[in-house]
């Protein structure tokens, strides 16, 4: 119920269509690693996935936002089905990645902004390197570079409403594994991967 | 014959029309085989089949009254808004002006027309809009490209909003032995622009050779006009019995929407050009987006209400 009311929002306020333009919308156990650049991201792409995908997808969404407060933390945890982490331990991979490492090995899906916070660019910025340790740990896990469209102009940082301007959650082709990559390297390439979806800007 | 016999006998007229419609589009379907041919006939019928979605919405909305109706152009200024806005480019700063305009104004717009408050009406968008938009870009202190972004807004705000609503608000015009019939002249507006509109398109694909602007908007031509504008002067004509209008009248009023429903797909079509589009959005398959629909309506609504306004209230 919550969660139809969501999409319904969503699709109301800001739109949020997928375009699946290099990948398909299949059962298949992926991250999708996004651009991050507004409070809404976590909503879009969620509600951008077929119903069958959200069930096993896990967006790792920052627990000082959706933590806070019952009501979001309640449609963080029971609608959206995602796992919180603390932002200040994302530096030490070994702790922070602990539940993400947990939810792989059940072949569940996930949901990851790679650069950990809120740019207002409209090109991604540096990635950390949790999506590095993953994949080399996951390397069957399909890695799909998702971009999302307009969401800092529809809700900037610091704003209290998110208003309605279209958004829309293109879904890239996934990144090949590449044997003796560098991790530095390998980040460069996925950030790549998400900016080379992005439309031309309109001037 | 009273309000609602009208309506289901004009309904009822409108549906024959696009059953004929999709016929012919089906008999193309099965006839034409060459690659650009199919392109163009699968557009018409994609076209055809968003037109009975949209006439059993209105009708719909008709059926249920003011208020469903008041609602419904409400929601079509609020995505019109939105997809002008989303082309447009907005900073970060933008952002309490697009709270004002989305949140405040439009359905302050719509709550003046189910409310009958005319006065507050025609000046809200123009007067207090207009001086109240620059002053919350200017509370945000960030001063680059100012004037361009707030007119960008404002101008959005005119057309999508302010001109949109004056299609409902001819319901809350007070024409002497015409009371409560206002739907009908909604009706009459919305029926001689969109037929001005499909004719233009299917005399212009027929006929149509001599571009009347090229740069701006490379599918219009003098034959599609012509055709089109006489055909919904015509049926505007044949409309009178609905209106407070004789014939004669009747079709005055026609031409001046076809006039003026023509000037602003022109005008939107530069508009379009000028942010690098063809379309507003999609979300009306084969249209475009609303605003796609909505282009001629909004710059015929104004001119066509303060016509009827001047000469028969």
């Amino acid at each position: 119920m919550i969660d139809i009311v969501l999409i319904g929002l969503t699709r109301f306020i800001v739109g949020g269509q997928a375009r699946w333009v290099g990948s398909l919308p299949e059962p298949r156990q992926r991250i999708y690693f996004a651009n991050h650049a507004s409070h809404l991201d976590t909503l879009l792409i969620w509600s951008a996935l077929p119903r069958a995908l959200r069930a096993s997808t896990h967006p790792i969404a920052a627990a000082d936002y959706w933590g806070r407060g019952s009501i979001r933390r309640h449609i963080a945890l029971k609608v959206l089905n995602a796992v919180l982490v603390e932002r200040a331990l994302q530096g030490t991979p070994g702790a922070a990645l602990a539940p993400l490492r947990g939810l792989l090995s059940d072949g569940q899906s996930l949901i990851l902004f790679p650069e950990g916070t809120r740019g207002s660019d409209r090109l991604p910025g540096p990635f950390k390197s949790g999506l590095f340790w993953l994949a080399q740990e996951f390397p069957e896990v399909e890695l799909v570079p998702t971009y999302l469209d307009n969401p800092s102009r529809a809700f900037p940082k610091g704003a209290f409403l998110p208003v309605p301007i279209s958004c829309t959650v293109r879904f890239g082709a996934p990144l090949a594994s590449r044997a003796g990559e560098e991790k530095d390297e390998f980040l460069e390439r996925a950030r790549e991967a998400v900016g080379s979806l992005a439309s031309y800007p309109i001037t | 014959m009273s309000l609602s016999d009208k309506l289901l006998i004009l309904f009822a007229g409108i549906c024959s029309l696009l059953a004929i419609a999709s016929l012919i589009g089906f008999a193309l379907s099965r006839k034409i085989t060459s690659e650009s041919g199919r392109a163009t006939v699968d557009n018409l019928n994609a076209r055809i089949k968003a037109w009975w979605v949209m006439v059993a919405i209105f009708a719909l909305s008709f059926g249920l009254g003011k208020g469903a109706t008041v609602v419904l152009f409400a929601l079509t200024s609020f995505y019109t808004l939105r997809e002008f806005v989303s082309l447009t480019p907005t900073r970060a700063a933008d952002h309490l002006l697009l709270v004002g305009a989305f949140y405040m104004l439009l359905p302050l717009q719509y709550w003046l027309i189910w409310t009958d408050w005319y006065a507050l009406f025609t000046i809200l968008i123009p007067v207090y809009g207009f001086l109240l938009l620059p002053t919350l870009a200017a509370l945000k202190g960030d001063a680059e490209q100012f004037l361009l972004r707030v007119s960008r807004i404002q101008w959005a705000l005119m057309l999508t909003v302010y001109c949109i609503s004056h299609a409902p608000a001819l319901i809350m015009l007070d024409i002497p032995g015409y009371d409560g019939q206002g739907f009908l002249l909604l009706f009459f507006l919305i029926t001689v622009a969109q037929l001005s509109d499909v004719m233009q398109y299917v005399f212009g694909k027929l006929t149509g050779r001599t571009k009347i602007a090229p740069v701006v908007s490379p599918s219009k031509t003098v034959e599609g006009l012509v055709g089109g504008g006489l055909s919904a002067v015509l049926a505007g004509a044949g409309l009178w019995w609905i209106t407070p209008f004789s014939p004669v009248e009747a079709a005055a009023m026609a031409l001046a929407i076809v006039a003026m429903g023509f000037f602003g797909g022109l005008a939107l079509s530069a508009v379009k050009r000028s942010m690098g589009v063809k379309d507003w959005g999609t979300m009306i398959s084969g249209h475009g987006g609303v605003l796609d629909r909505m282009d001629s309506l909004s710059f015929a609504a104004p001119v066509f209400f303060h016509l009827t306004r001047y000469f028969y209230t």
